[in-house]
């Protein structure tokens, strides 16, 4: 093999001759000592070596490195440092959203994208409405995380990080009603503190009054 | 991992070339690929990578259907307006498996041709027909909780792990490819599958160097669009059983379409057509529903710990039925 150039966190590095087997979490761990993210299962379960590549969260251990010379990759390094945190690693700072801290790079940069895909009004599986699915919510938060696992399980204080974050990034750019009737829906007023325990009430799944479609809310649609 | 040959295709053609020697796979998203490799479960000596291909776009088609570039991610296609307003049951689909990192680089070209979850295939040091063909079966008398009931023969009962083949399936899709000789065919997803038979090592009818280039949906289906998945988690797992449904009625409240596909259940995205006709023109009542349930499960075997999904199948099957027809599951 030849010379193998990847751009990460705004920098190019040369890589002479890489084994073409190595994944990019591996090149940015081992060869480029680039160790915020972490590698937790190596095959796509954990989350821990979550980075965006073209600001798109994927699974570093699960892609080739070569395949991705031109691409924007960043990790958490390029998220912030210490001294220029973005908003969502001061807000797990904040609401103390990690014990250990070994899965939190993957949560923040998962949790990045996150907040991308909800300007962009991508739909979840839990979402009710595909085409205005409403981000903001426990459940959508919840959801939209599950490739990140934190076996400290500090999943209600990360998702009070995420969520502080997209009500103050989100709730003014969406093009969808106003949030009169969110406020009770969010995680900063809910009395959820586990993700699933006890399950959501119709109020924290979005519905004011008691509807007999819920259960079936979010598996279909007309066209 | 074993060593590989690692070179990019510049076109379709030049792909399927390359790709035509024997031990050659495309990677595209590598999902499941990679981790089957860094298992040694997939020891291919050549790996072709096909993501710099201008095979990421989703066009309309001259009768009102989309034509769906195999590079397309699974995000991109669930949250494509056009898939959300006329086939909002891939959408859910799709939606419906995964994380939002597999999905962002999961292609879906790819998503047709994962391979099973069985554990015993994943298992290297046990028999696995599939794996190794003619070693055996270990997963017919031991852990097959997760396993197919449908479809299945002496040599394998693995699961298909899709949700948005078994959608894909229940919209009549089209697989287009291209092969080795430049030559192209169309293949309907409902031929697009092999049953286990005796070769379960064989999981479709693609050629060494067929690729994939695009998947053609024809014009919507009107009607109740639904996805359910019944599974052990509330999100990242495989279905036990799931449920892709196209539903619609009549004034009178009598089916008028009726469209049904299943995961979990089979080696294959399962449909039965005979089932949806029986349906058709009644009004769901229980006798019916348990008629087609029964012409359904009819040639279902449980190996004892998956017996659980004959009955499974038969309530998710009256959920979705009558659910569609109280207007529900909008």
């Amino acid at each position: 093999m030849s010379t193998l150039t990847l751009t990460i966190n705004k920098q190019d590095y040369q890589l002479e001759n890489l084994d073409a087997r190595t994944t990019l979490l591996d090149v940015c761990r081992q060869h480029l000592q680039i160790t915020g993210p972490k590698k937790g299962c190596d095959h796509g379960q954990c989350g821990a070596c979550t980075m965006l590549i073209n600001g798109r969260r994927v699974n570093s251990c699960l892609t080739l490195a070569v395949m991705h010379d031109g691409d924007d990759i960043t990790t958490i390094e390029g998220i912030g440092m210490p001294e220029s945190l973005s908003a969502l690693q001061q807000a797990f700072k904040d609401n103390d959203a990690f014990q250990c801290g070994y899965c939190t790079p993957g949560q923040i940069c998962s949790a990045t994208a996150l907040i991308e895909e909800v300007k962009q009004n991508w739909p979840s599986h839990v979402s009710t409405d595909l085409k205005n699915p409403d981000g903001r919510l426990v459940q959508e938060i919840a959801e939209r995380m599950s490739g990140n696992i934190c076996r400290c399980s500090a999943y209600p204080n990360i998702i009070k990080a995420i969520s502080q974050v997209l009500e103050s990034q989100v709730s003014n750019s969406q093009t969808q009603e106003p949030s009169t009737q969110k406020a009770d829906n969010t995680v900063q007023n809910s009395s959820v503190t586990g993700i699933w325990s006890p399950p959501p009430s119709e109020a924290q799944l979005g519905k004011t009054s008691a509807n007999t479609k819920t259960a079936t809310a979010t598996t279909g649609g007309r066209s | 991992m074993k060593r590989f040959e690692y070179s990019r295709a510049d076109a379709p053609e030049q792909a399927a070339t390359s790709a035509s020697t024997e031990d050659t796979s495309f990677i595209a998203g590598g999902t499941n690929l990679l981790d089957l490799m860094k298992l040694e479960i997939e020891t291919p000596i050549k790996l072709v990578d096909i993501t710099r291909l201008e095979l990421e776009k989703v066009e309309t088609t001259a009768d009102g259907g989309l034509r769906i570039g195999t590079l397309v991610t699974n995000s991109d296609l669930a949250a494509h307006p056009e898939v959300i307003a006329n086939y909002p049951v891939l959408s859910r689909a799709i939606l419906a498996g995964a994380t939002g990192q597999l999905r962002n680089k999961a292609t879906t070209g790819g998503n047709f041709l994962q391979r099973t979850r069985c554990y015993y295939f994943y298992q290297t040091d046990s028999a696995c027909n599939k794996r190794e063909p003619g070693t055996g079966c270990p997963a017919i008398n031991g852990e097959n909780r997760t396993l197919a009931i449908l479809g299945t023969s002496d040599a394998c009962i693995a699961q298909h792990p899709s949700d948005m083949a078994v959608a894909m399936r229940l919209l009549d899709a089209t697989i287009e490819t291209v092969k080795a000789d430049g030559s192209t065919r169309s293949i309907n997803v409902k031929d697009f599958y092999c049953l286990p038979k005796d070769t379960p090592h064989i999981e479709n009818v693609l050629e060494a160097g067929e690729l994939i280039t695009h998947v053609v949906l024809p014009a919507p289906v009107k009607g109740m669009h639904t996805y359910d998945k019944v599974r052990d988690r509330a999100s990242y797992a495989f279905a036990l059983v799931s449920c892709a449904a196209v539903i619609d009625a009549d004034d009178n409240g009598n089916l008028k379409t009726v469209r049904l596909a299943f995961g979990g259940i089979g080696t294959e995205p399962w449909r039965n057509e005979e089932v949806e006709t029986l349906l058709m023109g009644t009004d769901g009542n229980n006798d019916v529903i348990a008629q087609a349930a029964n012409l359904l499960l009819n040639d279902a075997k449980g190996k004892g710990q998956n017996d659980f999904k004959i009955p499974l199948t038969r309530r998710l099957l009256k959920q979705v039925i009558q659910r569609a027809l109280a207007g529900e599951g909008a």
